[in-house]
């Protein structure tokens, strides 16, 4: 590939505004995890089913699989790796690996993420607002169940930290 | 009193938590190396088709492709199990199904190697295909391997079934069928190669069986097994999904070999759909004596398994499907005769259950007939035939703990399943169903008299311990039961244990996360490891403190005397003294099982050291207009053994309920003109937190004598029952049967419509089994 073949993208991610050149056909998610070297992003389906590619742009979730970095600039876009506050994890993060409701850690990453885009927006969600919010991410290992507990767990804590 | 353990028990944070809450956990698609290129397969469009010519020179041109491979370049056949070599990294003379390899490249960049496969010219004659378990029977044109599409056969009978079946009272038989289905894990396979200068070759790869896929590199690429290293990476879920060897592991290794480069490939996630090993579809006849009051008096069972395009781990299989019939119920004479055929779909294999769930979803609907039969209600008909503790099944496998009896009466008690079923309001229904499984398979997939898992340990000077093992986390928490074991043996704290996992140049052999047998086999090797440290550090505490090594205590980092706790030495103390008196401080585990075949061939698969029980009580709600059936609460009892972290084992039992619920009612893998109907995630339905039902988990503890301070297993019993008990609960709540895996909508009006109130098979095919193997029958079945 020669360098004609490829774009300048700027991107704000994790509060940090990058440049990069990239092919103008990479997806928000490959960019993500082969150019920014933030692979806590996943590739789960490549269909926008399953959203283990999901980020936040601008506060809410985003499927980054199906969208193109071009289309991004100017905006904020949030990864896992931007979801702690220096070393002090997020309260979602402390109470998903407290309560086991990170078991492969494959889904982690966009559960958490949507997650915290619900407390963001809803502060004391009931048990059916959680269970809404997160039912596009798909989790094969937990059933669910502890997922549910630790983020009502990371509510009870004040999950604005 | 002091508590009797201070890790072992208790609800921890694993070891790995904050890594995977943070993102850092590396799965294999998350590495990359310097000038590391990218593998791609072509795959075959055929379900059976002779590959008469594969031209790859348009494809060796393309400008960023760096090596093509085809068949004649890995030549040499392999399977994970030594009966069933029968596969090819690239298919060299036929594909077997669609989505079979045949090529492969490496290229600067994936889409390259993806215009290059469209570059690859493959000439094939197609080939009639088979696509079930009647078409594979008939056998209409040139069969898929060998001489027939069956691909193997057994027929066992422990007594006289034949007679005890004519004496009974009360006979059933039922014919029911279970569709196959997929593992689904979130991550898909990908592996990383890079062989260095040195001509040692590296191998990272998301893989449940590390030490299998070293030996398989071996054997295909021609290399000693010392100059290749496999480094399993966490497995973003396995469930059984990533226990063999695959193409894309053998071929990401040669592309490295033949450029000099490393190579990683990914699985898109239809090529998973293909790689599949997962749940075979069974098709199954049971028939059970009864006493006029629910005692079983035989039991002969006939399974039909439809096995895809390759052996795979499929003899196991066959054998799984009859072989935990009699541990889950007192059963004195029984025959089992089980036939898996070749298709030409992707091949099947293990499955979270491997080859249980089938059967005892047969099982256990057929026993909801029986007792309606009889009068007896369904938890009355287990009562009366429940296994004994410390005892042996009719066909010679032996029983250590069993907490059947608790399990039931944890779920029966809690969802009031007696008062409630016989006064549900419309629609909804209870229904009840119980299991055992393995802790784990008695014996290795390779003959050998070695261990089947090993532990290592290295202690520094500060305190702080390293544990070996070739375990590999798969999420179901491997990582903390090593550390937590060490931990409560040394007297130390998780914080203080550092973990190298799977990864064969550094850690002992395990087997790997498959047949439930981690907690159980590198469990009791982590126990024994860190005894033989302690005791170490025993003696030479004993000589400082002027007392008996046993009169001393490891805990909260202190070595200290039992009866005077403020005599001894801190751990590191303890480190330093027997590190200056001879050396680095370092000590070994092994875990043998012991050996428990029976006196008969095919007495290999079913031996496990123990075997842990479930009791499950599942409630639906259906819509008789739509036939949709909800399940909005479930209660599961588990005979854990020991709970070494209660809140991993309730992890996976709830995993194991979802996972189940999910086969029960949407999760199948179908086909049509030859093709995988839905190899997306867009089709491929599976449960979301939506559907999530509320769950009441309940743990038994029976303390087995031979798991590690008394633990079974957890990870994939309790999925078994909850299946049966959802079509008992349609039963209970619209009074149909569906005998068929999944309990589709479509099934249940189709049920609500049908004269006999029933959706199910009708029949098995006509098929003359083996004759049948007479096995003796143990000491304490004889006469009875």
């Amino acid at each position: 590939m020669s360098i004609a073949d490829k774009v300048a993208v700027r991107l704000r991610v994790n509060g940090e505004d990058t440049a990069i050149m990239v092919p103008p056909y990479k997806t928000l998610l490959e960019v993500l995890r082969e150019d920014l070297g933030l692979t806590g992003t996943k590739h789960g389906c490549e269909l926008g089913e399953c959203s283990m590619c999901g980020v936040l742009v601008d506060g809410k979730p985003f499927l980054s699989c199906l969208a193109m970095p071009l289309d991004l600039e100017g905006r904020d876009v949030m990864t896992i790796e931007g979801m702690a506050r220096g070393r002090h994890p997020h309260p979602l993060q402390a109470a998903f690996a407290e309560l086991g409701a990170a078991q492969c850690g494959y889904c982690t990453p966009a559960m958490l993420l949507t997650a915290k885009a619900l407390l963001d927006r809803e502060p004391r969600p009931s048990r059916e607002a959680i269970k809404a919010a997160l039912s596009g991410v798909l989790c094969r290992c937990t059933g669910y169940l502890k997922i549910f507990e630790a983020v009502e767990l990371a509510v009870s804590r004040g999950a604005d930290g | 009193m002091a508590e009797a353990f201070s890790v072992v028990g208790k609800p921890l944070t694993k070891p790995d938590a904050f890594g995977k809450v943070s993102g850092q956990v590396k799965f294999a698609d998350d590495l990359s190396l310097p000038r590391m290129l990218y593998g791609r397969l072509l795959r075959s469009p055929y379900p059976h088709a002779r590959v008469l010519h594969v031209d790859t020179s348009r494809a060796r041109k393309l400008p960023g492709v760096l090596a093509v491979l085809t068949g004649d370049d890995l030549p040499v056949k392999f399977g994970i199990l030594p009966v069933s070599q029968d596969e090819e990294a690239l298919a060299r003379e036929k594909v077997r199904y669609v989505g079979d390899p045949i090529a492969a490249v490496a290229a600067t960049d994936e889409w390259i190697a993806d215009e290059a496969l469209d570059l690859i010219d493959v000439e094939f004659t197609e080939l009639p295909h088979f696509m079930s378990i009647q078409e594979a029977l008939a056998g209409q044109g040139e069969p898929i391997h060998g001489l027939s599409n069956v691909h193997k056969a057994v027929a066992l009978e422990f007594g006289d079934t034949d007679a005890a079946i004519r004496a009974a009272e009360h006979v059933r038989e039922d014919i029911v069928f279970f569709e196959g289905n997929t593992h689904l894990p979130m991550e898909q396979h990908a592996a990383v190669a890079q062989y260095a200068a040195d001509g040692k070759l590296t191998l990272w790869t998301s893989s449940q069986t590390p030490h299998y896929v070293h030996r398989a590199l071996g054997k295909v690429l021609d290399l000693p097994m010392s100059r290749i290293r496999v480094i399993a990476t966490p497995n973003g879920g396995g469930f059984g999904g990533k226990s063999d060897i695959f193409a894309h592991e053998l071929v990401a290794a040669k592309l490295a070999i033949a450029t000099a480069r490393p190579v990683k490939i990914t699985l898109t996630r239809e090529e998973v759909f293909y790689a599949h090993r997962g749940r075979h579809p069974v098709l199954m006849k049971v028939k059970t004596g009864f006493t006029r009051g629910g005692q079983i008096t035989a039991m002969q069972f006939q399974s039909f398994l439809d096995g895809g395009g390759y052996g795979s781990y499929g003899v196991a299989s066959t054998y799984y499907t009859g072989a935990l019939q009699a541990t889950t119920y007192a059963i004195p004479r029984y025959r089992f005769e089980g036939v898996r055929l070749f298709t030409n779909k992707p091949p099947c294999g293990p499955k979270r259950g491997h080859g249980t769930p089938q059967p005892r979803f047969a099982l256990e609907i057929h026993f909801d007939k029986v007792a309606e039969e009889l009068g007896l209600d369904p938890v009355e008909l287990r009562r009366r035939n429940l296994p004994s503790p410390d005892s042996q099944t009719v066909n010679w496998l032996r029983i250590t703990s069993c907490g059947l009896k608790d399990c039931i009466n944890k779920v029966v008690e809690g969802s009031r399943f007696l008062e409630r079923r016989t006064s549900m309001p419309p629609g909804r229904g209870l229904g009840f169903a119980v299991s055992s499984y393995l802790s784990g398979a008695g014996t290795a997939i390779y003959w050998n008299d070695m261990p089947h898992s090993e532990v290592q340990l290295k202690l520094d000077r500060n305190g702080g311990v390293l544990v070996l093992c070739g375990a590999i986390d798969i999420g179901q928490g491997s990582d903390h039961i090593l550390a937590a074991i060490v931990a409560e043996v040394l007297g130390v704290a998780l914080d203080d244990i550092q973990l190298t996992t799977a990864d064969t140049d550094l850690t002992p052999i395990d087997l790997g996360s498959y047949s439930s047998r981690v907690t159980f086999m590198a469990g009791n090797a982590a126990k024994a490891a860190a005894e033989t440290v302690r005791d170490r550090l025993f003696r030479v505490v004993a000589r400082s403190l002027h007392c008996d090594a046993d009169e001393l205590t490891a805990r909260d980092h202190r070595i200290y005397r039992s009866d005077r706790p403020a005599e001894g030495l801190t751990f590191a103390q303890a480190v330093q003294l027997a590190e200056a008196e001879s050396g680095v401080v370092t000590g070994s585990g092994s875990y043998t099982p012991p050996k428990l075949a029976g006196p008969y061939k095919g007495s290999g698969v079913g031996p496990s050291p123990a075997y842990s029980y479930s009791a499950a009580v599942v409630e639906v709600d259906c819509d008789l207009k739509t036939g949709e059936v909800k399940v909005p609460e479930v209660w599961i009892a588990h005979d854990i053994g020991r709970a070494i972290n209660p809140m991993l084992v309730i992890g996976q039992v709830e995993g194991s309920v979802y996972m189940a619920l999910g086969e029960a009612l949407m999760e199948e893998q179908t086909f049509r003109l030859g093709l995988h109907k839905f190899p997306s995630l867009l089709e491929y339905k599976s449960p979301t937190a939506l559907e999530a039902p509320v769950m009441h988990t309940y743990l038994v503890e029976t303390i087995d004598r031979e798991g590690p301070f008394g633990a079974k297993e957890a990870g994939q019993g309790p999925l078994l029952p909850v299946i049966p008990a959802v079509a008992n609960a349609i039963y209970n709540a619209l009074h149909v049967r569906i005998d068929e895996i999944p309990i589709t909508p479509e099934k249940v009006l189709k049920a609500l419509n049908d004269r006999e109130k029933r959706v199910g098979p009708k029949s098995v095919p006509a098929y003359t089994f083996p004759p049948l193997i007479k096995a003796d029958v143990p000491q304490a079945w004889k006469g009875k």
